[in-house]
């Protein structure tokens, strides 16, 4: 046995959001979230990072087989995200759809997923090119 | 203890296949990275080595003898070579990413602690793609918590 593998792999969709709370006053919510707030709503052109960690299968020499994991994020993450308004998503309904709460939905999302026996160890999600956001479960 | 890291690119073909298997059983697990007349990548390495910065230099590791034992060992041997043909742990050891993360810090192991007085290997990560890349920390996988 040669240890534990991490493979990661990157997947891209593009979705529009407004960060805004109900209960906020409309000047607490321009205060909070300035721009974000416009209420037309922006978008992102956002980068999910998918950290696996396993073993090395002997005879396949992967920790996991990329068409299966590929297939997973695509129908989990890209499908359901991709060219859609985050808000209108049921996974938004009680929470604002900031990149950090996407990383959590995520997480949810795909941690139960059949990666054989790899296992779901980190996941980011870059917002932009100059910020993004690292999640590895509540327990971390 | 600070972490330093090192990149290096080297560029090579491969292909994905079982001798045990059935042709058929091996194209239904590998697709078209089992095609026998291979496919290439650019590929990146990094070499992260752990260590103090010296009190006199400043250095965690010279690096110029870290990027000497990165090409002698690997870039030198895996840079425009065919993997599966030419790179001998690849005859029995399938060219995957994570295969290749494994097998070249398994080449510094063996080479670098003579080279780098006080520093340890701490991670390879190796990109195929921008978008898929493995991290390898060596057989006892020091991220493991107790490990």
């Amino acid at each position: 046995m040669s240890g534990t593998v991490y493979l990661s792999r990157r997947y891209r969709f593009s979705s529009s959001h407004r960060l805004h709370v109900d209960s906020y006053s409309d000047e607490q919510n321009r205060e909070t979230f300035g721009k974000c707030n416009n209420p037309h709503g922006h978008g992102h052109n956002y980068v999910l990072e998918v950290t696996l960690r396993g073993p090395v299968d002997p005879e396949t020499g992967m920790v996991v087989n990329l068409v299966d994991l590929d297939a997973i994020v695509q129908e989990r993450i890209v499908e359901r995200f991709g060219l859609r308004n985050l808000n209108c998503d049921a996974e938004f309904a009680t929470t604002v759809p900031t990149t950090e709460n996407l990383c959590i939905a995520a997480w949810r999302i795909l941690e139960d997923g059949h990666f054989g026996s790899a296992r779901l160890e980190h996941l980011r999600i870059e917002e932009t090119a100059n910020n993004y956001f690292d999640y590895a479960g509540k327990d971390n | 203890m600070i972490l330093l890291t090192r990149k290096a690119d080297f560029s090579a073909a491969h292909y994905y296949w079982n001798e045990h298997w059935s042709p058929e059983e091996n194209v239904r697990v590998f697709g078209k990275c089992a095609n026998r007349n291979g496919h290439g990548h650019n590929y990146t390495l990094e070499v992260t080595v752990a260590g103090d910065a010296d009190p006199v230099t400043g250095f965690v590791v010279d690096l110029k003898k870290l990027k000497e034992v990165m090409h002698a060992e690997v870039v030198d041997v895996y840079d425009h070579r065919h993997l599966n043909l030419e790179v001998p742990e690849f005859r029995e050891r399938i060219p995957t990413t994570e295969n290749l993360a494994i097998s070249i810090w398994e080449r510094l192991e063996r080479a670098l602690p003579e080279r780098l007085a006080g520093a340890k290997l701490h991670r390879v990560r190796v990109y195929e793609t921008d978008d898929l890349f493995a991290d390898y920390y060596g057989p006892g996988d020091p991220t493991e918590v107790g490990g």
